[in-house]
């Protein structure tokens, strides 16, 4: 049996570097001035697809990623690793999106693949930390989840076993496919970058990127069109402009109040009671602890 | 006025705390907007539930009893809540942040098309302006969270989607009792109504409950000992701190070397990789072995003797003292300060 797999992943702000500039008035996120990484259990995810090509020849990965323009680099990092194919959906009018609206937007780009057998996604991105994405994805398409996965046991008449890894414990389900899973942290972690691969794929590039670059490679892009990045707007997935972004969010940031840690100059304390206290207050006041 | 309905979590028969918690916290934030307070109860043999609830002020109790809603699985409870809430169109839902109200509530906002907030530690009541249209909101619910790793604490707010829909962790609101005879109505609502039988489409096959299991990757908060603690018996601080502010322990591998700590604990290279929101180092050197497996924390801190460890220069908080000492002073003042 070969299965159509598709991996839901998101490039992600690297929360240890945030600076001041990071945070828009109108409270969203400057994405421009941080860093980026690969969202880490979304990387968890990728390696469950990968482990289950291995066992089930035939297998098609597809990583779908909403972001701005660069998120491009999750595709390549992706193609790098071992998928097989992957679209970068990107718009602004998806800009502002809440999770709600993520969704709609992910599940409009599923329908237009259209066959998929099963749904990885990481349990939540180190941004938000909602864990909310998964399952909104999964309630649009009317399939089932299976969250907090940590394993796949098996994938036999097209019923899939697996494990979560729960609070209090392990829990061992069984569900027919389609099916929606996310993955924890717990999880096997993700194999390496293949040299070959990173060799083949290193001058993938979506549209976008190809006009701002240099025009020396433009036979390139002819001659071998799996270095040619799929971007999809709104249009391409047919979606909803009302339901995507800013007017597709129920939710609104009203107030944001930034405790921004400054990693290089840290506090010190003493071990007097005094100090102690000023040290939980200020970790309190932080939210680091409730 | 709509009512505010809190979700009880249960587990073999019993109510969680954090369902008390969102009780406590729903009958202040009632008693602001002037509405009912209403609970939701789904599972099996459910009949003693009220008596467990009803001083906490809840007015009104649905109950959904059917040996097949325990345990629980996502698409009954799902459809329960989707249609019971068009049916009450509650202004506001409270569930806990745990590994069932993270899986159930995105999937009943996202077919009720209201505004979730995940995590949130802190609930209030506030108008509210919106900048485009300069209308004017009385009585939102204000759902405050941290955001961004710890960086940014976000008030988030839902103005015309209902209901207002947040997610809480166990421990971060206070559960008090309310009034110690207060009466609640009972609603028992026919389960065929509410769920199909496609809707147990997920089969539990087995569940291996294990109360003290090692699940460092996934907490959010890590108290981890280097060789610094000094001895096994002191180890045991750790787990008191580990305990009292809801975190786990690790450790670094010369502890382990040294038979403070287990093998399955170890953080560094040649462990586990972790990023917590909240790391706390005790008596670790901070080696560049130990150092690779929780560099991307998103808080560190540092409990060391030694001014000069290397870890105190990654670390946003470092104490100078002895672990032993520096400890128990942390437990205390956080059980005098927090809620």
């Amino acid at each position: 049996m070969s299965l159509q797999i598709i991996v839901l992943a998101k490039q992600v702000p690297d929360t240890r570097n945030v600076g001041g500039n990071a945070i828009n008035k109108d409270g969203t996120v400057n994405r421009s001035v941080l860093p980026v990484i690969f969202n880490p259990e979304d990387l968890n995810a990728l390696e469950l697809a990968f482990s289950l090509k291995e066992q089930y020849s035939g297998s098609v990965i597809t990583l779908l990623t909403m972001g701005p323009p660069r998120a491009a680099e999750i595709i390549r990092e992706g193609l790098f690793r071992g998928i097989d194919m992957g679209y970068l959906l990107t718009d602004r009018v998806f800009a502002g999106s809440d999770t709600l609206a993520t969704s709609y937007i992910l599940y409009m780009a599923i329908k237009k693949i259209g066959v998929f057998d099963i749904i990885i996604s990481g349990r939540q991105a180190i941004d938000g930390d909602t864990a909310q994405v998964g399952p909104q994805v999964a309630e649009k398409l009317k399939i089932p989840q299976i969250t907090y996965v940590e394993k796949i046991q098996s994938i036999k008449n097209s019923k899939i076993v697996a494990e979560r890894r729960l609070e209090r414990g392990v829990e061992i389900v069984e569900c027919e496919l389609p099916i929606l899973v996310t993955v924890n942290a717990s999880a096997s972690e993700c194999r390496p970058r293949n040299a070959r691969l990173v060799q083949k794929y290193k001058h993938a590039k979506t549209l976008f990127e190809k006009k701002i670059g240099s025009e020396i490679y433009t036979d390139l892009y002819n001659i071998r069109p799996y270095l040619n990045l799929v971007e999809w707007n709104a249009t391409d997935i047919k979606a909803d402009n009302k339901q995507c972004g800013f007017s597709g969010s129920p939710t609104k940031v009203k107030k944001i109040e930034n405790v921004v840690f400054k990693v290089k100059d840290s506090r010190r304390f003493n071990s007097s009671d005094s100090q102690i206290e000023e040290f939980i207050l200020e970790l309190i006041k932080n939210h680091a602890i409730v | 006025m709509n009512s505010l309905f809190v979700y009880l979590e249960i587990e073999n028969g019993t109510v969680e705390d954090v369902s008390f918690e969102l009780l406590t916290k729903g009958r202040e934030l009632a008693n602001r907007l002037n509405c009912l307070l209403e609970a939701v109860a789904i599972g099996s043999q459910l009949d003693k539930i009220e008596k467990h609830v009803s001083f906490y002020g809840v007015d009104i109790l649905h109950i959904f009893d059917d040996v097949r809603l325990s345990p629980y699985t996502t698409l009954p409870y799902t459809s329960i809540l989707i249609k019971l809430f068009l049916e009450e169109k509650p202004q506001i839902f409270l569930i806990g942040a745990t590994n069932i109200g993270r899986d159930l509530a995105p999937r009943v906002s996202s077919a009720l098309f209201s505004g979730l907030t995940a995590d949130c530690t802190s609930l209030e009541i506030g108008d509210h302006k919106e900048k485009k249209t300069n209308k004017i909101y009385t009585n939102l619910l204000y759902q405050i969270r941290p955001a961004f790793g710890g960086n940014i604490i976000a008030t988030i707010v839902n103005p015309d989607n209902r209901p207002q829909m947040a997610t809480v962790r166990e421990g971060v609101m206070k559960k008090m009792i309310y009034d110690i005879d207060y009466k609640c109505k009972i609603i028992s609502h026919e389960i065929t109504k509410y769920v199909l039988a496609s809707d147990f489409a997920v089969k539990i096959i087995d569940r291996r409950l294990e109360s003290s299991m090692v699940n460092i990757k996934n907490s959010s908060i890590i108290i981890a000992g280097g060789y610094g603690v000094g001895s096994r018996e002191a180890f045991g601080l750790l787990y008191n701190l580990a305990d009292i502010i809801g975190g786990a322990v690790g450790a670094s591998r010369s502890a382990i070397d040294a038979g403070f700590s287990e093998l399955d604990r170890q953080i560094g290279q040649t462990g586990l990789t972790v990023r917590p929101k909240l790391y706390i180092a005790c008596g670790i050197s901070g080696q560049i072995q130990h150092v690779a497996g929780m560099r991307d924390s998103s808080i560190v801190v540092s409990i060391n003797s030694d001014p000069v460890a290397p870890i105190n220069d990654i670390a946003d908080y470092v104490i100078i003292g002895n672990v032993e000492t520096v400890i128990p002073k942390i437990i205390k003042y956080y059980k005098n300060n927090s809620k």
